[in-house]
């Protein structure tokens, strides 16, 4: 499936903005994007498995609010930096 | 491996947008700035290793970004992150396995009355606590090289044996802050509830004190695995009960290099120096000049004086603004361990200078004569070349300081 990376995250993929990820779940998918670019997931989730204060997952068009929701190959996610202020 | 040596100082600086170093002279007279490294992650903690002086090691995150550390084995010029942050163990499941991520959220919830359960977790949730922040950096004993520890918000304390790559709780630490009511909070860092000033005694690796903002001195004599609080004497004007062992303040405590019995604290509530031996605070920061008072975050003593500290005073009256007191930013000296302190304010600003020091935003050298140096809230980094007696503004306009370390090159 096709994973859209925010700037913040880009200095894991070399500069890519969208890669090519695994997984039947989110957690899945990240486990699978943390192989190919090691460290990105824990910037991400915590060690609870909770996403990050400031973190959004989008699935197609809808967010997501864990780590256990399901994936299917045609599907597109988008990694949000959550606008906060300041 | 080799000790830091050479004859320029290097300042490694810590900011809240990025790292930048500052090498001067072999005088000291002139300063060249290089940086930014990381460029709008804030570096809390930014250090040499004096056992080393090629491995270099920054506590850090970005402001979507959860925390970790980066490390470097060529004195700065290339780094890598950390392939095991700092972390807490996850919690088990009921039965024994996976946990649920969405029973986390849920008993998060509970516990924070209703808040949304995205990361923290250290509130009210003992076996669910997830590293916000990597505070502090101290490195491990002279015996054990690339061995460091780190301090966390929430409080925990982590340990790397591979000079940075890999960490893994101080177990003994993180389980008596779980266990012990009021060690297991969480705020905004760096103000909140956090864990700071680990300190390793040089005569021995399992003798080990860790201070705990809003919780208070610890120490351990089996390397971290049991812990008992070092409070006595010190004032927490929050606490019901002036004897408690627990729930002070400490901003900063350290242990004189010339003597690891001797303990200097700026602290919430005032500044204390202790004998080991006492077993007692004692608050010497009565003798600070009263419409001056005796609050602020750092604390550094002479490289080889036992009895000379310095400190750099903010305003801590009414709402506590933290700055300097009536805008006049000054340091303060003691040469007799606290019994009396001289005001020292040549070259800073004499009016409207609302400006302060944060915990770690303040160090000296190992120079003769010793350099003292400061970084601001206001992004200006200001150095002394007669051991604190006067101050020259070395650079300015830098992101807000979080920590100054000095080495040598």
């Amino acid at each position: 499936m096709l994973v859209h990376i925010p700037s913040p995250l880009r200095s894991y993929t070399n500069g890519a903005s969208k890669v090519e990820a695994e997984g039947a779940s989110v957690d899945e998918m990240l486990d699978h994007l943390d192989k190919q670019f090691p460290g990105i997931k824990f910037r991400m989730i915590d060690e609870q498995s909770r996403m990050r204060q400031h973190i959004r997952i989008f699935v197609n068009k809808d967010t997501v609010e864990t780590v256990k929701a399901p994936l299917k190959s045609s599907d597109e996610v988008r990694i949000i930096c959550a606008l906060s202020g300041g | 491996m080799a000790k830091p040596q050479g004859n320029h100082v290097q300042l490694l600086i810590g900011t809240r947008k990025g790292a930048f170093t500052l090498t001067s002279d072999p005088v000291r007279s002139t300063w060249k700035l290089e940086g930014p490294l990381y460029l709008g992650h804030i570096v809390y903690h930014y250090m040499v290793d004096p056992r080393d002086a090629s491995s270099q090691i920054m506590a850090m995150k970005a402001g979507h970004l959860g925390p970790t550390v980066f490390f470097s084995k060529d004195g700065g010029k290339t780094w890598k992150e950390s392939s095991k942050p700092p972390q807490f163990p996850k919690a088990v499941a009921d039965d024994g396995g996976k946990p649920d991520p969405d029973k986390n959220i849920a008993e998060m919830e509970a516990a924070k009355g209703g808040e949304t359960g995205k990361e923290g977790g250290a509130e009210g949730k003992k076996d669910g606590s997830a590293v916000s922040v990597v505070f502090w950096l101290s490195p491990g004993h002279e015996s054990q090289p690339n061995v460091w520890y780190a301090g966390s918000a929430p409080p925990g304390m982590f340990i790397t044996t591979d000079g940075g790559d890999t960490w893994t709780p101080v177990e003994g630490f993180n389980k008596y802050c779980q266990d012990t009511d009021g060690l297991h909070g969480e705020g905004e860092t760096p103000g909140g509830q956090l864990t700071h000033s680990i300190l390793i005694d040089p005569r021995d690796p399992n003798h080990m004190y860790v201070s705990i903002s809003v919780g208070g001195t610890f120490e351990s004599y089996d390397a971290g695995a049991t812990w008992k609080p070092l409070n006595k004497g010190v004032e927490a004007e929050w606490l019901p009960d002036p004897e408690a062992e627990h729930g002070h303040d400490p901003h900063f405590v350290v242990m004189h290099p010339a003597d690891p019995d001797r303990l200097y604290q700026q602290n919430h509530c005032g500044i204390y120096r202790m004998d080991r031996k006492d077993g007692k605070w004692i608050r010497v920061g009565n003798n600070m000049p009263k419409e001056i008072g005796d609050i602020g975050f750092p604390i550094v003593t002479h490289p080889h004086d036992v009895n000379r500290a310095w400190v750099f005073p903010m305003d801590g009256t009414t709402v506590w603004p933290r700055t300097s007191p009536g805008g006049r930013p000054a340091v303060y000296e003691t040469t007799d361990a606290g019994e009396t302190w001289h005001r020292h304010d040549l070259g800073l600003p004499t009016e409207h200078g609302y400006f302060t020091v944060k915990r770690q935003a303040m160090c000296a050298d190992a120079q003769l004569p010793m350099g003292l140096y400061f970084g601001t809230t206001g992004g200006e980094i200001w150095g002394s070349l007669d051991e604190g007696k006067s101050f020259d503004c070395i650079v300015r306009h830098l992101p807000e300081i979080y920590s100054i370390t000095a080495t040598l090159v």
